[in-house]
């Protein structure tokens, strides 16, 4: 990325550089192209069907995920081994309401309960599923939980300056207590069946072409969204200084900076962005469960990020995106090959290749982070910025 | 059968002696005593079940030295009569009718042909007393074992005559424990009848019991004593109750003691998954996420190990430690040399390589062997459970593996205390330059470091073949463990990670009783998060210069 003039309008801050001009073509040139492509007979070579339009939608969401981590790690200097989680709860988010949507035509054609509660035999709907029948609440949930779990986790490991390797072994703890929790029958959330059966979603049943194309679509226009976001954040003055905390903490810290506020913010930012991701997965996969909460997704999404390349943002959607392709085809094709593949691919992406995939073809200075320079170069200019004026 | 019994015949010679010095008059209504077992003898071949059941008490209260032996072979069904004479016999049966032996006298009687005998036949009421009457005479036998245990059973089901043999047993009885176990018995008949006196002080005496038939016995008591009851049985009911109570408080503080066992045995098998990764992480600063293939690699070996010596189980696991500590040290060495060399002083990406390397071997594990668990057989000399009392027993698995953990991380210790390498560790550990100046080849140390401690990991994964499953997926299972334990016990401290894993583990159990094993588990998850937020460095922290590196 060039650097950016000192006063650059939100317009150039956003659309200003070339790769983010591509990325966001391209994006929403497939959320154009794809389901027009579906639309053409089957006979054509250039049909796409159906299920195809929801895998690259599963893709787009995992895209979106990554860029997610991105926005933590890749700037922020913040490993979190826990996203996964943040991820599932919007997509439990999404799940809950869509078990609402199915309403009595469920297998015990109960008119209020949902049928793993008719099977556990319970008399009345829990209080956290109440609500969820509104699609705005439950889109507003898919939002705020993922985001206040992360605000109140990151505000206290930040304020207490757990970094580091720490940081990312209490995420993962994190996401492996909630993995043990969703298991429970208990907890109300389907114990290791999780939710599925979904009919509708606003409606209009899943099963259709429609909303199949509906959901890629949204799919591209959230991850588009998701990168002016995150491309929003790391140009402002804000993001300025989320660098200086990723290569000098201290420092940033000893130049006034409440180091804490920045990471919190854009912790739960990031956590927001990944619960969209998980509602938007939930209706093109068909089911959540609480195996998405397990550790090893979590450190998956980050290997995504490491090989596309972090720091980059288009790195971790090209990384989530080319992974997810070679997983679709290994598993199918040589399940046996997938996970050494797989941890080939983490060891030789960490030892050769520590800028990632985009970081071989990227004309970006050998140092990848002329702003924090910048930065320390013009401390004056800063001043009239205040810390925590970004919150 | 018979003949198995001569022992107990000299046994109970022995037993007589002592009764006949203390009593004289016993010696000499001898005879008549002799020819009042006779005629009890002979009752049995009468028809009636009455009849007999009144012989089998005669002959059990006799005291004479062939009571058991008869009674014995009573309950076997090998007891018969001459149909001429109405002799009892011993039969053994043969092809053709049966071979035997005077009951009285022992003299054999050669064979005879089926018809010429007539078993000595017994219905269920006979068999009950039977079964007490040998009960009662087995309190006489040679094996302090089999003491205790008759001891026992006259406490569960009492005789009529149950007092006067306890009290002749206890005369005779050396043994502490025979003699404890025989004390009990008689409080509990006592409580059970008699004078009220009597039964109020035996009540007492068993009111410090630890005996779980002594509660029955107890319960029994308290049942007795209802509504319609005398007061005799309501008094000692009162009593009984007031005895239970101060009982039921001893248990909970068994109970209390069980379940710091049971942490403690939680906390050695997190110790015996985390003190490898003390050296690793703690001591190295690598974040191993293969750290958990380790410990697999360690269960796989002891795995191998059992196929290659299947004729010598029981000594499988003294050759399974030193061959996983071979075979995942080489491992860990090789580990070292080809990927974490490279990333030393980069943490993040040490996590994400090693987290690669563990994927690759959970895969090599599946296609070597097969994704399924594989059995590990678990050595006779391993189960069983030492009994401390009626309310507390410990099962020797996990008593074996809390000394082992201390051992391993004793020994761990030690290397790193006393040996040079453990020397030259720590000083590359504290400042790697002046090492490496002073001569110490640093490369050398370091692979020989993470050698240790996967070497250490792989013994501790023959420990835990021994508890869990042993599959590709093991060591997931543990890693997320070990490194809160580590973390939570402070890093580059091995003190930290043993008091660490034994907070873990008692704590969890403590919570496990209220909330179930999987609520305790996250509250251990979510209190390790929080507790990291007050001390990010864990309990024992380094101070100084090296925490900032």
């Amino acid at each position: 990325m060039a650097p950016l003039p000192q006063h650059a309008t939100l317009f150039q801050r956003l659309f200003g550089n070339t790769s983010g001009k591509l990325v966001l073509g391209v994006i929403l040139g497939a959320a154009i192209v794809v389901p027009l492509l579906n639309q053409l007979p089957e006979s054509s070579p250039f049909h796409v069907p159906t299920f195809v339009v929801s895998l690259l939608g599963k893709y787009l969401c995992y895209a979106l995920l990554a860029m997610a981590v991105d926005l933590v790690w890749g700037y922020c200097g913040i490993l979190s081994l826990g996203h996964g989680a943040f991820f599932a709860l919007g997509g439990y988010a999404m799940g809950i309401y869509l078990m609402r949507q199915i309403g009595d035509r469920g297998v015990y054609g109960h008119p209020m309960l949902p049928d793993f509660m008719v099977f556990l035999n319970w008399q009345e709907l829990p209080w956290f599923w109440y609500g969820f029948d509104s699609f705005a609440f439950a889109m507003l949930m898919v939002v705020l939980v993922p985001g206040l779990l992360a605000f109140v986790f990151g505000w206290f490991a930040f304020r207490s300056r757990v970094t580091g390797v720490y940081l990312s072994i209490i995420t993962q703890a994190m996401t492996y207590a909630l993995m043990l929790a969703f298991f429970r029958n208990d907890m109300g959330f389907g114990g290791n069946n999780g939710l599925t059966d979904f009919r509708d979603i606003l409606g209009f049943s899943l099963r259709t072409d429609g909303v199949r194309n509906g959901l890629f679509v949204a799919s591209a226009l959230a991850l588009a969204g998701g990168f002016l976001i995150c491309r929003f954040i790391t140009t402002s003055r804000l993001g300025k200084v989320l660098y200086a905390i990723r290569d000098a903490e201290s420092r940033a810290r000893f130049l006034g900076y409440r180091v804490e506020y920045y990471k919190t913010f854009v912790f739960t930012v990031s956590a927001m962005l990944a619960g969209v991701a998980g509602a938007l997965y939930v209706p093109q996969v068909g089911i959540i469960n609480p195996g998405e909460f397990s550790p090893i997704n979590s450190i998956e999404i980050v290997i995504w990020v490491a090989l596309g390349g972090r720091g980059y943002l288009y790195g971790a959607i090209v990384g989530a995106v080319g992974v997810n392709m070679a997983k679709s085809y290994f598993t199918v094709a040589f399940p046996e090959i997938w996970l050494f593949f797989l941890g080939g691919l983490f060891v030789i992406t960490t030892l050769f290749l520590p800028k990632g995939v985009v970081g071989i073809f990227s004309k970006a200075p050998s140092h990848p982070l002329p702003s924090l320079r910048a930065l320390l170069a013009r401390p004056a200019a800063n001043q009239g910025t205040r810390p925590g004026d970004a919150l | 059968m018979p003949h198995k019994l001569v022992p107990l015949g000299a046994a109970m010679r022995r037993v007589a002696c002592l009764i006949a010095v203390l009593a004289a008059f016993i010696a000499a209504t001898g005879l008549a005593a002799a020819s009042d077992f006779e005629a009890a003898l002979g009752k049995l071949t009468d028809k009636s079940f009455q009849v007999k059941e009144q012989a089998i008490a005669e002959i059990a209260t006799s005291g004479d030295e062939r009571a058991l032996p008869i009674l014995s072979a009573l309950q076997a069904g090998d007891l018969y009569f001459v149909r001429k004479d109405k002799r009892i016999v011993f039969a053994e049966k043969l092809d053709k009718g049966f071979s035997i032996t005077d009951a009285l006298t022992g003299e054999a009687l050669g064979e005879v042909k089926r018809r010429a005998v007539r078993k000595v036949s017994i219905n269920n009421r006979l068999r009950t007393a039977l079964k007490s009457a040998i009960g009662s005479l087995e309190l006489f036998s040679p094996d302090a074992e089999a003491r205790l245990a008759a001891a026992r059973s006259m406490l569960v089901a009492p005789t009529a005559d149950a007092l006067a043999m306890l009290d002749r047993a206890l005369t005779a009885e050396s043994e502490p424990s025979v003699r404890e176990a025989l004390e009990t018995a008689r409080a509990a008949v006592q409580a059970q009848t008699g004078p009220l006196d009597a039964r109020l002080a035996a009540v007492g005496v068993m009111s410090g019991s630890m005996n779980q038939d002594v509660w029955r016995v107890l319960g029994k008591l308290v049942e007795e004593g209802g509504e319609t009851a005398s007061e005799d049985a309501k008094q000692v009911a009162l009593a009984a109750s007031a005895a239970l109570e101060s009982i039921e408080s001893q248990k909970r503080f068994y109970s209390l003691l069980e379940t710091l066992f049971f942490g403690i045995s939680l906390g050695a098998v997190l110790l015996l998954a985390a003190v490898g990764l003390a050296i690793t992480f703690g001591v190295m600063g690598v974040i191993n996420m293969a750290h958990g293939e380790m410990l697999m690699l360690g269960a796989y070996t002891t795995f191998v190990v059992q196929q290659l010596m299947p004729n010598a189980i029981e000594y499988s696991l003294f050759v399974a430690i030193p061959a996983a500590f071979i075979v995942t040290g080489a491992v860990g060495i090789l580990l070292e040399r080809s990927v974490i060399r490279v990333l030393y002083g980069r943490p993040l990406e040490t996590l994400l390589a090693t987290f690669g390397v563990s994927l690759i071997l959970q895969q090599a594990v599946r296609t070597i062997f097969s994704p399924l668990n594989q059995p590990v057989i678990t050595p006779d000399w391993m189960s069983g459970f030492y009994e401390v009392n009626g309310a507390l027993s410990l099962t020797y698995n996990r008593l074996y593996i809390i000394a082992f953990s201390l051992i391993v991380f004793l020994a761990l210790l030690a290397v790193l205390r006393k040996t040079s390498l453990g020397l030259q560790m720590r000083a590359v550990t504290q400042n790697r330059k002046m090492a490496a100046s002073m001569g110490i080849r640093t490369g050398w140390v370091d692979a020989m470091t993470f050698g240790l401690g996967s070497g250490i990991a792989g013994i501790g994964g023959v420990a835990l073949s021994q508890l869990t499953n042993v599959g590709p997926n093991l060591g997931q299972a543990y890693i997320i463990d070990s490194f809160l334990v580590v973390v939570f016990g402070g890093v580059g401290n091995l003190w930290g990670t043993l008091v660490g894993a034994m907070t873990l583990g008692v704590v969890n159990k403590f919570i496990e009783p209220f909330t179930g094993a999987v609520i305790a588990k996250i509250l251990v998850l979510v209190f390790i998060i929080l507790f990291i937020q007050r001390r990010p460095r864990g309990l024992f922290a380094l101070k100084g210069r090296a925490v900032d590196n």
